[in-house]
């Protein structure tokens, strides 16, 4: 069946199975592996993208259900050579170690400074409840967003 | 100045953060098939029969191979003693031994495709009696491998002089579990293999160790060493469950074979908790005695390994658990007993911290225990019995000789930055309140080894090349340790090249010769120490050339570390830079050495942490409010990510105490074999950690460095555990098992409050 979306700017269109996941879409169709897998319980957040500005688990999804939608994941970020304030955050706080994670962690961290601009830190521990990293403990991914929302921009995409 | 101890960012980020690693799964593995594997329902049972047809008929279906097609022969446990009637066959054997163990593989021309047919492969299952519990297992009534007449893997008993405690005022005793937890690395076991035409093997593995499966991989196909290539992608995290290979790849390199086409496979995470090994499993009966006074005299502990269905690395960590016993404490008779036995589970393996952490649980546990029995504060009577660091090197009473260390600095600094005195003081209220939410301190000291394999250098090569750039190469295979910047910081340090010029290359076996992986804690002892000599090695291979390009004695030429360039002492003016020297190097074969570095011994870091912990009398929930950690790995060559080690080691450390915790039914079901059911901690559960420094360098290597990457696992989880039983020590508790989840701790208060009633 006919999907499109515009990803990243993009406008994509394929013919995919039915039952495709959205994360899957973007991997193995549009061929944007940025977003990974951790699980297949809609636990860990490693596929968050953000559907029409708002963080979505990308395996919870089905490419369909995005038809016409616009996506924004990791890859479409940064401006350019610019990353983005989130981006640039994780790596002055060290918010990252395998890097597994990190994709989920920073679209789901953008997202959460468009609902909180000015988080406190339990705001963003709870915010980042459904982003899973066995790296880091959290401890400097949630220095890196509480800094990122002192920086203009942040939550823009 | 030298940028060695500076806060230097990672050159490994802008990567991931901008178009995300290129893991297992993300290789383009053109043309390749997907393997799917059909797994085990049972935990115990006789495959009568195994009928693949229905899934040959399904779309997209290649071939489905069981045993019966394989030609391999079982995997060895890779550790010396273990019966080899206990190997693993690399596909079910008539017997399948626990849920999840591979009977049968899928290959398929899209991946959907293999979870469709794996379906149809139709197998019938006679079921056998199953041992869940180890100490049911040791009984030996029912045997997982009758030819080898015991469930015994390893065995490192000793019995106990019935006198050892005679001259203790106190003996207290407990059993201790040290429960079976899963590593859950974020990304799953992912790889491919590929044949090529000359019959040479590429593989690429999410593994921790690329050379140990290079060398495993080419005795299973018995082909050359020089036949082999692996390759380790981004790996996404392994905690030491990534030494592999695992059955699973072996199948994936035979199948490719068979096929004359790439293969490769990605697991499900639901896969994943049960084909990944797990880690810990250990039930401890402990005894300590001393005097009232403080002072303890005596130490026993008695190990029941749980090994899992296939003994490997797990049948081993007793032995660690058993060496590690005492501690940071210098106790006057230790005694320690230890065996191994196989259960219809998943097969326990290394995870963070590996026979370690249950040794130091065990012993801060017995510690409370005895300062509970003897009225006294927990904290002081640690420090009480510590090794006065007067008297490093210290050979313990197992057998380990500690290089270096001063326990009692670590304790007082840890006791100070979180106001042990004022915790005190807030806990005498809040119980005086009597209100439901109580507090409770946990204070842990700790020592661990690493850097503990048998062969404990690494190997490395740095060139300069004419351009003036250097390259590394380096037998640690970093998976988000950011080996790649603390190794440019090391070359740069002595080559005077820019840390963005120098390229670091590891985790490929074509382009690296050898190299032990990284686990144990070991990468920066072992492979950064050879990293640091080869590249002095280096600098004076130069500078005898640079003496000739400067006609000069090479005794009095030195290398500028700021211009990069080298010259005779006092006339800068003079100079040859690292590019002109290395091009005309070039006509005697460059600028390289080659090194492997050969340490003196395993190092042993040590620290203490305190953790403030409320407990909900009422509900059993249990809150981390604070922890402190001082964790002293002597000299710290990058804060930034020597702290990144400590807080995800503290996380995990955290997780177990608190809520971790993998769980079978009776009849060997598996009831967390996913994220869902599998409590693994998220950033609600924790708070930020109070970091403390504190560097005693190790005169073990010349880097003055111990290892990082487990010390916040091995100190966190005591210290949680005891702040747990802490808040609610006053209601009459002295113990709760890990994990300290609401339904335990409320259950140990009911019966604490209805054995007060009955008094
Ligand atoms: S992969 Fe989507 S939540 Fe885990
Ligand atoms: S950085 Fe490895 S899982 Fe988060």
């Amino acid at each position: 069946m006919n999907v499109s979306m515009h990803v990243n700017g993009e406008r994509r269109e394929y013919d995919v199975e039915p039952r495709t996941l959205l994360v899957h879409y973007l991997r193995d169709v549009v061929g944007l592996t940025g977003t990974n897998i951790g699980c297949d319980t809609s636990s860990c957040g490693a596929c968050t993208v953000l559907v029409g500005g708002e963080s979505v688990k990308s395996c919870t999804m089905l490419a369909v259900q995005a038809d016409g939608c616009q996506i924004t994941t990791i890859e479409g970020l940064a401006d350019g050579d610019q990353m983005h304030p989130m981006q640039e955050a994780f790596r002055e706080h060290h918010g990252l170690q395998c890097g597994y994670c990190t994709p989920g962690m920073v679209m789901a961290a953008v997202s959460l400074l468009v609902e909180h601009p000015d988080p406190t830190e339990t705001e963003v521990r709870e915010g980042l409840e459904g982003n899973l990293c066995r790296c880091t403990g959290y401890h400097n991914i949630v220095k890196a967003v509480l800094a990122a929302a002192q920086t203009p921009l942040a939550s823009a995409v | 100045m030298s940028i060695l101890g500076n806060r230097v960012l990672r050159r490994e980020d802008p990567k991931f953060l901008t178009t995300g690693g290129v893991y297992g799964d993300d290789l383009p593995g053109v043309g390749a098939l997907w393997a799917t594997f059909v797994r085990s329902t049972m935990a115990h049972a006789r495959i009568v029969a195994l009928d693949a047809g229905g899934a040959l008929d399904r779309p997209g279906v290649v071939a489905v191979y069981t045993a019966a097609d394989l030609d391999l022969p079982p995997v060895p446990a890779g550790m010396p003693g273990i019966p080899e009637s206990m190997f693993r066959p690399v596909l079910a054997q008539d017997v399948v031994r626990f849920v999840g163990e591979p009977v049968a593989v899928v290959l398929t021309e899209e991946r959907y495709q293999g979870e469709d047919a794996a379906e149809a492969v139709f197998v019938d299952y006679e079921p056998l009696p199953t041992v869940v519990d180890p100490e049911t297992a040791l009984a030996g009534g029912t045997l997982l491998f009758p030819d080898h007449g015991t469930n015994v893997a390893t065995d490192f008993r000793e019995p106990l002089d019935e006198h050892f405690f005679d001259d203790c005022e106190v003996v207290v005793r407990q059993r201790v579990i040290n429960q079976r937890v899963a590593p859950c690395p974020l990304e799953v076991r992912s790889g491919m293999a590929s044949w090529g035409a000359d019959g040479r093997l590429t593989q690429w593995l999410s593994t921790q160790a690329p050379h140990s499966a290079k060398d495993a991989l080419a005795g299973l196909f018995a082909l050359a060493a020089d036949q082999v290539r692996v390759i380790a992608p981004d790996v996404g995290g392994g905690f030491g469950a990534k030494i592999g290979p695992y059955p699973e790849d072996l199948v994936v390199a035979w199948s490719a074979r068979a096929q004359g086409r790439p293969v490769r496979w990605t697991e499900t995470r639901s896969e994943s908790m049960l084909g990944l090994v797990h880690g810990r499993g250990q039930i401890q009966d402990i005894a300590i005695g001393g005097n009232r006074d403080g002072q303890v005299l005596a130490y026993r502990i008695d190990v029941l390994q749980d090994a899992g269905a296939y003994p490997a690395v797990g049948a081993y960590l007793p032995m660690l658990t058993k060496l590690m016993a005492p501690g940071t404490y210098a106790i006057p008779k230790v005694s320690a007993s230890a065996c191994a036995v196989v259960t219809n589970t998943t097969s326990i393996g290394a995870y963070r911290g590996a026979g370690r952490p249950e040794a130091t649980a065990a012993i801060e546990r017995a510690m409370d225990l005895f300062a509970a029995e003897i009225g006294a504060d927990p904290a002081q009577v640690r420090r009480q019995n510590l090794v006065s660091k007067d008297f490093f090197p210290y050979t313990t009473a197992t057998g380990f000789t500690y290089d270096i260390g001063d326990y009692m600095g670590a304790l007082d600094l840890a006791l100070e930055a979180s106001d042990y005195a004022g915790l005190r003081a807030e806990q005498a209220r809040r119980r005086a309140e009597g209100g439901p939410c109580q507090m409770g301190i946990g204070v842990s000291t700790y020592v661990e080894i690493t850097n503990g394999l048998p062969d404990a250098g690494e190997f490395a090569v740095v060139e300069v090349l004419p351009t003036g750039t250097a390259r590394v190469y380096t037998g640690s295979s970093p998976h988000g340790q950011g080996h790649v910047t603390a190794w440019s910081m090391l070359a740069s340090e002595q080559l005077g090249i820019p840390m963005e010029d120098i390229e670091v290359v590891a985790n490929d076996t074509d382009l690296v010769a050898s190299g032990g992986g990284t686990m144990g804690s070991r990468s920066l002892q072992a492979g950064g120490l050879a990293v640091h000599e080869a590249s002095m090695t280096l600098v004076d291979e130069a500078r005898q050339l640079a003496a000739e390009l400067l006609e000069a004695n090479p005794d009095d030429v030195v290398l500028d570390k700021i211009e990069g360039r080298f010259h005779v002492a006092g006339t800068p003016a003079v100079a040859r830079s690292w590019a002109e020297v290395a091009s005309a190097a070039e006509e005697r074969g460059g600028l390289r050495v080659e090194h492997k570095s050969s340490p003196s011994g395993p190092t042993f870091p040590f620290g203490a942490h305190v953790a403030v912990v409320e407990v909900d009398t009422e509900t059993g929930q249990a809150r981390l409010r604070r922890l402190v950690a001082v964790d002293d790995a002597g000299t710290i060559l990058n804060p930034l990510l020597a702290e990144g080690q400590r807080h995800g080691g503290l996380a995990q450390g955290v997780a177990q105490a608190l809520l971790e915790e993998v769980r079978y039914d009776a009849d060997g079901n598996p009831v967390t074999s996913n994220l869902a059911d599998y409590a693994m901690i998220s950033a609600t559960e924790l708070p930020s950690f109070e970091l403390v420094s504190m560097a005693t360098p190790t005169p073990v290597n010349a880097l003055g460095a111990k290892g990082i990457g487990e010390s916040g696992t091995i100190g966190s989880t005591p210290a949680v555990q005891s702040a747990v039983v802490d808040a609610v020590a006053h209601l009459g508790v002295r113990h709760i098992d890990m994990p300290a989840s609401p339904q335990r701790v409320w259950q140990v208060l009911q019966d604490s409050a209805s054995h007060k009633g009955s008094e």
